[in-house]
């Protein structure tokens, strides 16, 4: 007998998701999973008739927290259909933004929207303070903040919370759950953390600002170039920006990797047993352009391809051809009865079905704002793990060392980055991997500069026709695709990392990666969700962004078979 | 472009540049009032300022530095420092519950990026945030029971903030929050009801900002003006902008502590002291469109090298509200205009519909105002530009008109 159970409002994340399980009452195993996005903006119709060259300013919106990465893609895509490539300069410094925003992504998800999934702040006030500061140590030679007095200091803040009432955000958590592994003094190093983060994220925010504008919703990118031409120019500038992030690296290699070393010990036992692992499908169109080709021949720093199976012995390349989206599960409509449609096809007409009369989803037919892509009728998984699993198949050096260096600290085989544990940690290597590409870029750019090159943008001639755009967002693969007729945007679609990973189930009831790292997990208490939570958290939710956007398209399809 | 607002106090003066030193005193008074009551209530939490400053590491003279800057910011002379400094202490006691509706969490991502006060002196020390999905812990009917809760414990008392704009189409099934699939439209009329203010955080929230664009898919709308429809008297603020100003959140709340009541608002419901002066007005570029001086278009490297003004790549500088170019973003780190790109006018209802294309200068384009007039470019620039200095004012007049005519087929030949 399975008992159902609503997660609804899934906090802690952008966007509004609701997560529905069937819990097995015998063993209290979930045996069946939904995934929803309960709201819808329209962003297709509204793209429809807007000049080419605002697309990006409208993309942006799609989203306040992946901002500049919507920005970013819907500059491309009208690049792309106008057929325009960027100055050497006007890529790099993208490039400085994209770096920026990724580390301020990761460290903001972790300790503010996931790390009171892996520790008790309730347990943190037992704590003894040296013993703590003696832990710290065990993780790194010179750790984030760990002394007595500041981990006293700390303890007495949050016991001046809990004693006052006044438990703001930490109001309401799982405090005591069976599954939280930390010691108090463990905790305790977190919770800290936490704290901490609260002010190194301004930082890479304010970085990402010095060539963006501002962050959130940047405003610095237009179609061929970049507007920042004067702050790039500018040492001064460009030294606040790279000291902005070293302290942000700073915190990254004494606080946030030790934390991931610590929770991966704990924890290891769930990882090791692959719960929240879901599907066996990893997908990355490659993060950080490093030269202007089509897409296809383009250089990335972290690449495109795509693992199946968890087959490691081959990558296969990414075939823009082969994405489609279905709607069997989603609250839309294809006219003609169609089931799946590429991109450039797509459609978006809504079709709302409501709720059951108990306020429950209605699986059976449409249950989510989302619609499912599936790369070639498959479902796969995007974001930090998939793009290090990716890179870590392709044979890249720098990742390979970095996931291997870990598993072998720890002690554990290559599957343990198959679970939410995994993915988890993935996402804080990828930070310092990042991170220090950071001189690398910075130097690039100031090279280029000195040898002369002051250009931040190139000439254009706006043209009709379809336009794409396929890249790395921090929380996974993002893709945009417009239509230009008679100089106006005809149609537009976002294929976006969230409804690759947050997608309903499709037409053959394949099902989408939560609900796959969902179905099978073990729980202690289905009435406190606290494992569920911490796999979908895993994740990075973002589901503004799977609001859709487009109509129709036909026959220009062509044109990018040419390009790949 | 209707938006109701609401002048919660009796302040008779709108212009702030008109106010006496009697008004200022009476204004004091009338504060001083305000936080006797505040401090004379019981406190929603057993907290001190003295407590969250040896908490923090602060000293009391670097505690009053930041309320001087922040009476600053409020337009406020500096009689009123240590009225803002108590207000930041009372304003511990007041509940804050954060709702977001049909958002993108740009606009709570700005607040978390806030600093002095910092994000986490902000959320965990100044103000008693009950309620924001953004950053709680529980999930699920654990979050909905802090809702019910803190709704219920200070009924009346609490200030509400949205972020987002409210789809009322499809009987509000275009967004459903909590176990029972209640409508965002039934949450902000529940929440609106019991909360002592309303401020509508972002420009989705204030005037249903993106989603509401042309051809509004969901029929989103503004806070206020939702409410305003359903009948529900519970006076709002709008902060509009894309994201808001993290600073004109905290100002807004501290002036509410101070005073008890909303801010003066302008003809669309946004406090005077944040949005009276144009972007134009403030602008760090305004010399250079005095001197007639413009970046004449993308390929134009040498303009933007020296940071002449945008108006001809599109600025909507002249057009739009707000004091960005004195708080900036991000610390102060930059603002659209220091990096090279024109104002957007994102702090101005309806903008995606009547400020686009972006890149285009807005000659000789109809636009309405707060002046409730509806006028061109130039005559903005020429009304606007007429209460400043005369000798300026006509000469930078004569450029804006000169810009606005040329700088359409300029624009054209650029590209």
């Amino acid at each position: 007998m399975a008992a159902k159970h609503v997660i609804d409002p899934i906090t802690r994340i952008e966007g509004h998701l609701r997560i529905e399980i069937e819990v097995d009452e015998t063993n209290n195993v979930v045996e069946e999973a939904a995934s929803s996005s309960t709201a819808f903006r329209g962003f297709e119709n509204i793209m429809r008739g807007r000049d080419p060259k605002d697309v990006g300013m409208f993309a942006q919106r799609i989203c306040g927290v992946c901002t500049f990465h919507h920005y970013e893609r819907g500059v491309e895509a009208t690049e792309d259909a106008f057929g325009v490539t960027l100055p050497p300069n006007a890529r790099m410094l993208r490039n400085l933004i994209w770096a920026a925003q990724a580390i301020n992504d990761h460290t903001t998800h972790f300790y503010q929207l996931h790390a009171m999934d892996w520790f008790d702040v309730v347990s943190a006030l037992d704590a003894d303070p040296v013993a703590a500061t003696e832990i710290a140590h065990q993780f790194h030679r010179t750790p984030y903040n760990a002394s007595e007095s500041h981990y006293t200091q700390v303890a007495e803040r949050l016991l001046a919370f809990v004693q006052s009432g006044q438990l703001g955000p930490f109001a309401g958590g799982y405090w005591g759950h069976p599954k939280y592994r930390l010691s108090p003094e463990e905790n305790l190093i977190i919770a800290s953390h936490y704290l901490d983060n609260l002010a190194v994220q301004r930082m890479s925010a304010k970085a990402s600002a010095i060539f963006g504008g501002k962050n959130p919703h940047p405003q610095s990118l237009i179609v061929g170039g970049m507007t920042s031409a004067r702050d790039a120019l500018d040492a001064h500038r460009i030294a606040e920006y790279q000291f902005l992030i070293q302290k942000s690296a700073d915190f990254v290699e004494r606080a946030y990797l030790p934390d991931l070393e610590l929770i991966a010990r704990r924890y290891r036992t769930e990882a090791l047993a692959g719960e929240g692992g879901g599907l066996r499908n990893y997908m990355s169109f490659g993060a950080m352009s490093l030269d202007e080709r089509p897409w296809a021949q383009r250089a990335h720093f972290l690449p495109a391809g795509l693992v199946l199976d968890r087959d490691l012995s081959t990558v296969h390349d990414v075939d823009p051809m082969k994405i489609a989206e279905e709607v069997a599960h989603a609250w839309y409509d294809y006219e003609g009865g169609e089931t799946a449609l590429h991109p450039l096809d797509g459609q978006t007409n809504p079709n709302y079905e409501g709720l059951n009369e108990d306020g429950t989803l209605k699986t059976e037919g449409g249950y989510s704002w989302i619609k499912s892509p599936r790369y070639d009728g498959q479902p796969v998984e995007v974001g930090p793990l998939a793009r290090l699993i990716v890179a870590y198949a392709a044979g890249d050096e720098k990742v390979q060392t970095a996931m291997d260096g870990f598993t072998d600290t720890i002690g554990v085989p290559f599957d343990f980055w198959y679970s939410t544990v995994g993915r988890t940690v993935a996402r804080g290597l990828e930070t310092k991997i990042i991170a220090d590409y950071v001189p690398e870029l910075v130097t690039n750019l100031t090279q280029n500069v000195a040898n002369g090159d002051d250009r931040f943008f190139n000439r254009y001639e706006p043209k009709d026709g379809p336009g794409w755009a396929m890249g790395e967002a921090p929380r996974g693969s993002l893709s945009h695709w417009l239509t230009v007729e008679n100089g106006s945007v005809a149609n537009y679609q976002a294929v976006v990392p969230s409804t690759w990973n947050a997608s309903p189930k499709d037409g053959r009831e394949q099902r989408g990666a939560y609900e796959a790292a969902l179905v099978t997990q073990p729980m202690s208490d289905p009435e406190r969700p606290l494992e569920v939570v911490r796999t979908i958290h895993s994740f990075d939710p973002c589901l503004a962004c799977a609001v859709h956007v487009l109509n129709r398209d036909g026959e220009e399809i062509a044109r990018f078979e040419v390009e790949v | 472009m209707t938006t109701a607002h609401r002048h919660a106090g009796p302040d008779p003066t709108h212009d702030l540049e008109a106010r006496t030193q009697e008004h200022y005193e009476w204004l004091a008074a009338e504060a001083d009032k305000n936080l006797d009551r505040l401090e004379a209530q019981d406190p929603v939490h057993d907290v001190t300022l003295d407590d969250v400053l040896k908490r923090r590491g602060l000293s009391r003279r670097d505690f009053l530095k930041m309320s001087a800057v922040m009476t600053a910011t409020l337009g406020l002379p500096p009689m009123f420092d240590l009225r803002v400094a108590r207000a930041q202490e009372v304003a511990t006691r007041l509940p804050v519950i954060w709702q977001e509706l049909q958002s993108c969490s740009g606009n709570s991502m700005a607040l978390i990026r806030n600093a002095n006060p910092g994000t986490d002196e902000l959320l965990l020390d100044l103000i008693s945030l009950e309620y924001a999905e953004i950053l709680m812990a529980p999930s699920g009917q654990a979050a909905e029971d802090v809702l019910a809760d803190a709704i219920e414990r200070y009924d009346g008392q609490y200030i509400a903030v949205f972020e987002g704009s409210v789809p009322v189409a499809e009987d509000g099934g275009y967004l459903t929050i909590g176990p029972t699939g209640e409508t965002g439209v039934h949450k902000v009329e529940h929440i609106s009801k019991h909360a002592a203010a309303v401020i509508a955080a972002g420009t989705c929230s204030a005037y249903g900002g993106i989603p509401a664009a042309r051809p509004n898919p969901t029929t989103a709308m503004g806070v206020a003006d939702f409410l305003g429809q359903r009948g529900i008297g519970t006076p709002v603020v709008n902060l509009p902008a894309c994201p808001v100003s993290s600073t004109n959140v905290v100002g807004t709340i501290l002036e509410y502590a101070m005073f008890g009541r909303l801010p003066s608002l302008d003809a669309y419901g946004r406090p005077l002291w944040a949005y009276q002066d144009r972007i134009h007005d403030k602008c760090e570029r305004r010399g250079h469109f005095d001197a007639g001086e413009f970046v004449e278009g993308w390929t134009d490297i040498e303009g933007l090298k020296a940071g002449l003004c945008l108006f001809k790549v599109g600025c909507k500088g002249p057009m739009a509200y707000n004091n960005c170019g004195v708080v900036r973003y991000n610390e102060g780190a930059s603002w659209p205009i220091m990096a090279g790109h024109g104002c957007i006018g994102c702090s101005e209802p309806g903008f995606w519909d009547t400020l686009t294309p972006f890149e285009v200068p807005l000659a000789g384009r109809v636009y309405a105002t707060p002046f409730g007039t509806d006028a061109d470019a130039d005559t903005i620039g020429t009304v606007a530009l007429g209460a400043a200095a005369a000798g300026v004012a006509i000469h930078a007049g004569a450029t804006a008109v000169k810009a606005a005519t040329e700088s359409r087929s300029d624009a054209k030949k650029e590209q």
